[in-house]
């Protein structure tokens, strides 16, 4: 059997071809197409990349700090993965993370840049497919620059092995530092821009919270950074490296990566649901009950109930 | 690899969007009208990598094969255009990228067709219109896509 054009991308992009490794990842943000197939195959060889996340506030200095980062990795084959906002209205992007990172990544680096395309959370839909092609060819570690992220949006946390988080002097007081969110989620603090004022004080503000925090077998290092003046990335990339190295030792790394492949099928589980959902609205039941809850007879959540009820295949309708 | 690299262009939004490397060559430091035509394309539903100033033919070859770019747009004013625009050209085509080579910035009318002729895919000047920059960028990628 003479090889598919799928397979001579595959292989071209386990040897080191940039070009085929762009091609699989355009093909994999692009729902049907080959984004399937090139998923499947790419799963059954993946599982061997470190995955780090890479997330904080907008200009924090995520991309200036990742691009150092994979250059301090000393790997043989870095990749990043670079998610800036698309636009809500016209869903295009300005994708400006590259043009932090390529002047001092080494030419052994392959950067990606990806647009949310919609997608909530920092993230895009195709990361994970897109780590899973990355770490497929051979790519590790993959460092995920998330979008300048708020309190709320942690879903790079369960798609990295590592989340590191990038805060800057000034960003909050010790208030912020305790309230829910994103610090919490963090493996790895950088407070970068430490050549700013008052670095010191934010992670003594940082350090409290852990202090308050619960007992773990981890706690999360706040590591100084001048990420323009490469300072302090050494020790960033030992901290990383030291966080590997538990998550290996304690055993948290499979189940951390079980997790998060149950996230994903939980995901797409939930998407293909949602051509049932839209069934179930247009049908006569759900127009019926529309009615009702429009007539102010039932509530919108009793209304959803009933209908799922009776549409559920194992419980049919009674009547 | 051909199967991939034929695959059609996206023709309505809900397909992939255009995906489109934006550099300046050298030293010369014109950025505004980069930054108004980045803009420009993110507002028409365009997908904009941003390179900005100091870029080689080589970084812009290295980003365009990583990114899976449609189109390489270089903005110039320092009159290096009739060096620089076909050596872009040739380093696409060294690297056996079919990526169209947009232009923009000070090109003198007269040099246009010489441009034209090395390869570039089309020329903008001072006071190109939005709808211009959008629609000459969007024909390229189309054209591109259908060789
Ligand atoms: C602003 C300006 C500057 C600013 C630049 C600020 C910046 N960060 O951009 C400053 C003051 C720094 C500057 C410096 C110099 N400048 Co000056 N500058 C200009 C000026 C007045 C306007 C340029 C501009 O921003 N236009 C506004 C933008 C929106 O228009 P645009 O760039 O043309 O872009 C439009 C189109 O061309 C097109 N487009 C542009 N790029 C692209 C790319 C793509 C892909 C597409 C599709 C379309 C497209 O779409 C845009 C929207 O319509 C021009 C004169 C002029 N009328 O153009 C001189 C001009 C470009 N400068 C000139 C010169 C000589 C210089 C200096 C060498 C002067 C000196 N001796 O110091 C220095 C060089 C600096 C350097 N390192 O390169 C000359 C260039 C001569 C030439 N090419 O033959 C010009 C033409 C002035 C002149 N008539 O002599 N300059
Ligand atoms: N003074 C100082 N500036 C820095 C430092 N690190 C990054 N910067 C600057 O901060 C700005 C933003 O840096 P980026 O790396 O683009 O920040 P980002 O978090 O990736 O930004 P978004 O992706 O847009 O959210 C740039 O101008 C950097 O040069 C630092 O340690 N000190
Ligand atoms: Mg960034």
């Amino acid at each position: 059997m003479s090889p598919t054009p799928l397979d001579e991308l595959f292989e071209a992009a386990a040897a080191g071809n940039r070009r085929a490794m762009g091609k699989l990842l355009t093909m994999v943000e692009q729902p049907g197409g080959a984004a399937s197939e090139v998923s499947e195959r790419a799963h059954r060889q993946a599982g061997h990349a470190r995955v780090i996340g890479i997330t904080g506030a907008p200009g924090a200095g995520k991309s200036t700090i990742t691009g150092r980062l994979a250059a301090a990795s000393g790997a043989e084959r870095p990749a990043v993965l670079a998610i800036d906002p698309s636009s809500p209205l016209t869903g295009g992007a300005v994708l400006g993370d590259r043009v932090r990172m390529d002047n001092h990544i080494g030419s052994s680096s392959f950067i990606r840049s990806m647009a949310t395309r919609g997608h909530a959370g920092g993230l895009a839909v195709a990361v994970p497919d897109a780590v899973r092609v990355l770490d497929a060819v051979g790519c590790d570690p993959v460092l995920v620059e998330t979008a300048g992220v708020g309190q709320v949006e942690v879903s790079i946390a369960a798609a990295a092995d590592t989340t590191m988080v990038v805060v800057t002097p000034g960003w909050g007081d010790a208030v912020q530092a305790n309230k829910a969110g994103l610090l919490e989620v963090a493996d790895v603090f950088a407070v970068n821009k430490a050549d700013r004022p008052d670095a010191r004080g934010a992670r003594r503000d940082l350090e409290l919270m852990l202090d308050l925090g619960p007992e773990g077998d981890w706690r999360p290092p706040v590591v100084l950074t001048i990420a323009t003046e490469n300072e302090g990335i050494e020790a960033l990339w030992v901290e990383i490296e030291r966080h590997t190295a538990h998550l290996r030792e304690s055993g948290a790394l499979g189940r951390r990566r079980g997790l998060r492949l149950r996230n994903e099928v939980v995901d797409r589980i939930e998407l293909g649901l949602r051509g049932r959902v839209l069934q179930i609205i247009d049908s006569e039941a759900g127009s019926k009950a529309l009615g009702r809850v429009e007539r102010r007879e039932v509530s919108p959540g009793s209304a959803a109930e009933a209908l799922l009820a009776s549409s559920n295949p194992q419980h049919p309708e009674e009547s | 690899m051909s199967g991939i690299s034929s695959c059609p262009a996206p023709a309505h939004p809900h397909e992939a969007p255009i995906r489109v490397v934006l550099a300046k060559l050298g030293l010369d430091g014109h950025d505004r009208g980069l930054k108004v035509v980045a803009r420009t394309l993110r507002d028409a539903g365009i997908e904009v990598i941003y390179l900005g100033l100091r870029q080689t033919t080589d970084s812009i070859v290295a980003a365009c094969e990583q990114e899976d770019a449609d189109v390489i747009g270089l903005s110039m004013h320092n009159a290096g255009h009739l060096t620089l625009a076909p050596r872009m050209v040739k380093a696409a085509r060294d690297a056996a990228l079919d990526v169209p080579v947009v232009i923009g910035g000070i090109v003198p009318a007269e040099d246009v067709a010489t441009l034209i002729s090395a390869g570039v895919a089309a020329v903008l000047g001072p006071g190109a219109s939005a709808a211009q920059v959008v629609s000459t960028v969007k024909a390229a990628a189309l054209q591109a896509a259908g060789r």
